[in-house]
Parts: C-alpha cells; sequence; structure tokens
C-alpha cells in the first residue's frame, strides 16, 4: 500500500500574539509545530502501512522551513517525506493550495507510485476551513470520505474500503473503492512516541524537495496569491463593546448572593425562566 | 457579531480597479442550500435564510432556497417552510439516490444547479455536512469559499463582505471573493440569528433533475448509527450555558461547572485549552473552532475570552464572567463581571442558585 499523508507546519497557536497597535500576528519566537489534527492521519496511515505494508509518505506546501516537520513525521515512523516550496506558492487560499498539492501528489505517484490513500487531518488549527482535504479529493477524482472516526475495513484486493464517518447526529457506515482521500476526525488515536530506529534514519533523511517546476505545475498563475480567487482586504482587532461588564460589588456580603441579585435586578425575568430550566431536567 | 460591521467600510472592488469577467455578469441572487436529512431540516438552514434575505433586499434581487434530497413529502415540505423564512423562490433536486447525504451525488446535484441558474452568492451551513458539500462544490466551480462567516455583508458595489476569525481565532478578517462567482460562504449553527417565520403560501418552484442512477455512484452507505440520547449535547441550542477554563486549576474542578449545570438545567461547556489538556471532551468546546451559543445566560467561570472564544458566545442575551483577573478581556464584552476566584464561587453560586430554585423553597415562599 502506499499511503500519502498530507500535513502542514503551523504556528504553535497557544503562544500567538497579536500586537497592540498595528493588529499584526507577532510571529517572532513562536514555535512552529505540525498541525495537531494530521497526527491522527499520520496514525491512521501508520497503522494502515504496518498492518498491510507498504509506504508512508508525508507531503507538505511551505517555506523551507517546514521540512522541520517533516523530519518530525519521519521520527514517528513516516518513510518518506515531500516538501512543496517556491515562492509561487506563497499566499495561497485553500484553492491554490489544493492545486499546488494535487498537483504534487500526481508527481509523487509517477516518482514513487500510485497512493491508494491521501490522508489530510480534519482542518487546521491555523485556518480552521477543513476545505483543503475536500479539494485535493475533487481535484484528483478521489473517493472523499471527510471526518472518519474509525477505518473498520480495507481490502486491498478488491479495492474498497468501509470506514465510519462522524454526521450530523450520527454515523454513518460507509464503504467505498480505492484510491479514496480521508480526512480524520481528532481523538480517533494516539500518534505513536516513535521507534529509536526511525529517529537516528530521520535525522539523516533526505527530504524530497520540490520547486513549483519540479513538481509538475504547469499554470504558475494558478498557485499562490496569484491563483487565490478569495482576497484578504482587512485584518482587524473587534472593537470593544461600549460598556465593559458591570463589576458586582461584594464588600460586605456573600459573593454568590450578590452575583444572583445583580443577574435578576438586570433581567428580571431570568429568575421565572430559570424555575422553568431547573424543574426540565 | 455586531461589531466589525461598525469599523469602516471595506474598499471591496473599488480598491483593486478590477472588472468582474464578461462570463459572470449575469450571475444574479443570493442562494442558501437547505440542509435536510432523515426528513429534518437543519436550523442553520432557517438562520442563513436571515441572513440570505438581508443580503438578497440590499442587493435587490431574489433569495432562493435549494433543497436536496429524496423525492417525497420532506423535500416538498422543506421547500414549503423555505417561503415562510423569506424565500422567493425555491429550488428542488429530488432522486432516490439522494436519500442520504453522500458527496458524489450532492456535489453534482447543487454544482449542476449553480451551473444551470446561476447565482451571485451561495450560503451553506458549516455542518459536517455542509462543509464536506461546501468544499467540493467550490474546487469543482473554481471559486472562492469562506468559511465559518461571523458577519456577512455586502459593500457599495455588490461585493459579497465575508467576515471571520483568522489566525486561531485572534484576529477577524474580511474576504472577497471579487473576479469569480459564485460567491461562497458557510456559517456555523447559531451565529446568525432565527429568522421569524411567517406562515406564508409557497411561492414559485422550480424542479432540476440530476441525471445520475445508483450505479453511478460509488460510495455505499452501509448503516447510519443514531448517536444515542445521553451523547447528544444540545449546547448549540441551550437556554442556559455553564462553561469553565482555566481558571479552574485542575480537570477534578471542572465538576463544579457541571454541578452549577444541573442545578440550573444547563448544558455545560468549556473553552479550547481544556479540550487541548484532554480535560473535558470536544462537543462541548465553545468558541469558533467549538460550538457557537445564543443562550439567555451564559456563565464564564475562569474562562480568559480570547477572540476565539468570543466569537462563540456574543450571541447570549446575558453574560456572566468569574475571573480572578479584573483585566482579563472577558469583562470587555460580559454583562456582569465579578472578580474572584470561581473555584470558592462555584460551589457558593450552586448552593445559593439550588436554594431559590428548588420546588421545596418555592413552596415555602408561597405558604
Amino acid at each position: 500500500m502506499h499511503i500519502v499523508v498530507c500535513i502542514k507546519q503551523v504556528p504553535d497557536s497557544a503562544q500567538i500574539r497579536v500586537h497592540p497597535v498595528t493588529n499584526t500576528i507577532m510571529r517572532q519566537g513562536v514555535p512552529t509545530i505540525i498541525n495537531p489534527y494530521d497526527l491522527f492521519a499520520l496514525e491512521a496511515a501508520l497503522q494502515l502501512r504496518d498492518k498491510f505494508g507498504g509506504e508512508v509518505t508525508v507531503l507538505t506546501m511551505g517555506p523551507p522551513s517546514a521540512a522541520d516537520s517533516l523530519r518530525k513525521a519521519l521520527t514517528f515512523g513516516a518513510d518518506r517525506a515531500v516538501l512543496l516550496t517556491d515562492r509561487f506558492f506563497a499566499g495561497a487560499d485553500t484553492l491554490a493550495t489544493t492545486y499546488a498539492l494535487a498537483t504534487a501528489i500526481r508527481k509523487i505517484s509517477e516518482t514513487f507510485g500510485a497512493p491508494d490513500i491521501v490522508f489530510t487531518g480534519k482542518q487546521t488549527i491555523d485556518g480552521d476551513t477543513a476545505q483543503v482535504g475536500p479539494g485535493i479529493a475533487k481535484r484528483l477524482g478521489l473517493l472523499q470520505l471527510t471526518y472518519v472516526a474509525k477505518i473498520s475495513e480495507v481490502d486491498p484486493v478488491a479495492r474498497t474500503i468501509e470506514a465510519e464517518r462522524r454526521s450530523e447526529g450520527g454515523v454513518q457506515v460507509l464503504k467505498t473503492r480505492l484510491p479514496c482521500l480521508i480526512t480524520m476526525l481528532e481523538a480517533t488515536n494516539e500518534i505513536r512516541r516513535g521507534a529509536m530506529v526511525d529517529a537516528l534514519r530521520a535525522a539523516r533523511a533526505d527530504i524530497v524537495t520540490w520547486s513549483a517546476k519540479d513538481a509538475g505545475v504547469e499554470d504558475i498563475s494558478k498557485c499562490g496569491l496569484k491563483g487565490s480567487p478569495t482576497i484578504v482586504k482587512r485584518v482587524f482587532a473587534p472593537s470593544a463593546r461600549a460598556e465593559k461588564a458591570a463589576f458586582v460589588d461584594f464588600a460586605n456580603r456573600a459573593p454568590a448572593e450578590a452575583l444572583i441579585e445583580e443577574m435578576f435586578k438586570r433581567q428580571p425575568k431570568l429568575e421565572a425562566e430559570l424555575v422553568v430550566s431547573a424543574r426540565g431536567f | 457579531m455586531s461589531e466589525p460591521t461598525k469599523a469602516p467600510a471595506p474598499a471591496g472592488r473599488a480598491a483593486t480597479k478590477k472588472e468582474l469577467p464578461e462570463h459572470f455578469r449575469d450571475y444574479k441572487h443570493v442562494w442558501v442550500f437547505i440542509e435536510q436529512e432523515r426528513g429534518q431540516v437543519h436550523p442553520v438552514s432557517w438562520e442563513l435564510m436571515g441572513a440570505g434575505r438581508k443580503l438578497a433586499d440590499k442587493l435587490k434581487v431574489d433569495l432562493a432556497a435549494v433543497v436536496i434530497g429524496p423525492p417525497g413529502e420532506a423535500v416538498q415540505h422543506a421547500a414549503a417552510e423555505a417561503f415562510c423564512y423569506g424565500a422567493d423562490l425555491a429550488y428542488i433536486v429530488a432522486d432516490e439516490v439522494l436519500t442520504d447525504y453522500r458527496n458524489e451525488a450532492y456535489t453534482k446535484a447543487l454544482t449542476d444547479t449553480v451551473n444551470t441558474f446561476k447565482p451571485e452568492i451561495l450560503l451553506l451551513g458549516a455542518t459536517t455536512l455542509g462543509r464536506d458539500l461546501a468544499g467540493s462544490v467550490a474546487t469543482t466551480l473554481l471559486t472562492g469559499l469562506t468559511a465559518d462567516c461571523t458577519d456577512l455583508d455586502v459593500d457599495a458595489d455588490g461585493s459579497l463582505a465575508a467576515t471571520r476569525p483568522t489566525f486561531g481565532g485572534s484576529l477577524l478578517c474580511t474576504i472577497y471573493t471579487l473576479n469569480y462567482r459564485p460567491q461562497m460562504a458557510t456559517v456555523r449553527p447559531r451565529v446568525m440569528p432565527m429568522p421569524e417565520r411567517v406562515e406564508k403560501p409557497a411561492g414559485r418552484i422550480i424542479v432540476h433533475k440530476l441525471g445520475l442512477v445508483e450505479d453511478d455512484i460509488v460510495t455505499k452507505i452501509l448503516s447510519f448509527i443514531p448517536d444515542r440520547d445521553s451523547a447528544k449535547s444540545n449546547l448549540a441550542y441551550a437556554d442556559i450555558v455553564v462553561a469553565g477554563g482555566l481558571g479552574l486549576a485542575s480537570p477534578e474542578n471542572f465538576q463544579l461547572v457541571r454541578g452549577l449545570a444541573a442545578v440550573l438545567g444547563a448544558e455545560y461547556g468549556c473553552s479550547r485549552p481544556l479540550v487541548q489538556k484532554g480535560w473535558v471532551t470536544s462537543d462541548r468546546q465553545i468558541g469558533q473552532t467549538g460550538k457557537t451559543i445564543r443562550p439567555k445566560l451564559y456563565i464564564a467561570a475562569g474562562i480568559s475570552g480570547a477572540i476565539q472564544h468570543r466569537v462563540g458566545v456574543e450571541g447570549a442575551d446575558l453574560i456572566v464572567a468569574i475571573n480572578t483577573d479584573k483585566n482579563a478581556p472577558i469583562f470587555d464584552f460580559a454583562h456582569i463581571g465579578i472578580v474572584t476566584d470561581a473555584i470558592r464561587l462555584l460551589p457558593a453560586l450552586t448552593e445559593a442558585f439550588r436554594a431559590r430554585l428548588s420546588p421545596h423553597s418555592r413552596d415555602r415562599i408561597a405558604s
């Protein structure tokens, strides 16, 4: 089996700070990590490889420094890493990103063998769009399984796969054909620690690095900012509400009582509503 | 969210000196995809009808509902309901192969309808179904798609200004799709207020044929396992919500949030860091990447109030914040604040509410 896992290197959101005056993101010194949702995809891919044999190729598009995340993925046990990096890719929205990644996956297919499954995380923590997985699937003509909680069965001979997919109000159990694209739901597995032998291999591994031309991009105008139908016009912090919170003064009394009285004073109907709500359960 | 609209009007097309390509000029009208599964319309569809109505009125165009599903009463009923929520017309694609949601069939149904009838704006709910479908449709049409918008407006030149949180929810940005049509956007449930339903007779209905047979569709549904009632959280649509954040200091203390919620008959939730720490499951997360809520009462205990949390709770009628830091951002958008330790206050608050709300105490007051 050949499995391609698309990952993204993202700033560690817990440490992002916004400049108070210019409203820009202060990126300096913010550590980068593999998008946490992608680790569930990577682990699912590694488990399938362990079961059926074959190879896992990790792919990312980003600046040269994104090689760090690929190397990390190799320490978890991925077999090969491909970095797609070119200034033409800068400023890509999701449509331009899927054009570049789909082109690179075709090149991976020619060079290292056609993938049976392409994995992505369900979304990234910096963009939060969940659009790149479905976009890659559509461009490559792959069947699409999003929000997959469990891969119940893969038959590499019959070329079929059964999976449980989270949907509104329940779980769909689906059967489809390979090759397909899966976006993996969070908390469905736990990324392995990675073996010492993988760590040693990762440290020395050559990361396959492709420019747009190397990857076989024919139309540069479909990449990056130029190839993006969406345009970000304005980035801003939400303006503060005119009045701040009214602070409850509880100098001479029980804070809980003071707070409840303030709530009922502000919304006289609230007490009656709470009585109904409290009895409803 | 009301704040972003108060900021200076965005520039839109005027600033780019770009012209909409000729072949997109006949794209007109605002469409809302009506999401229905197993005979039930997802309420986010009606919320989007409210937002779509405003856009259509500003653009002086029609608002259309697009209903896709199996032939039968459910689809007809959904279309009829759409008129009560403000539709001028409805498109129906009904076929047996559309009985359950499958990406292949639904993507074809929606893209064919778009290519035939050419809307300028297409809105979908940012549910698992809506996000699965929107990504495929936008890529097929090679147009722009803005996910999880918190505000939708049209500029003086008629461009859709779609505002959403960015950089993990630390800032907001306004996004345009100037040179492609339709302009697509998704909105999460509860972000837009539910419009009032007004009884109206059905208007014009246009039926579009799908042109697929079951053999054309590779993916088969083996079964559907509905969530158990006990596992279902009604967080997004709850009237009363109590939530906790990092100020609770330990996973054991989250029980204090559950305790208060139980006494109030409320749903409980949490801020993002608690999910990332594994203290609480992700279906309880409130904020941009979790659930958006619009309760009558929201009590936030030990939550600092990052923008990504703020955009998920601003629709609440009354926000009560408990935090030890009087400069915490949550006090910028809460209505009532109390500067104290939530770990100490929550048990006292739970007891005080129990005393006030229990039937026993009522009876005593009555006698």
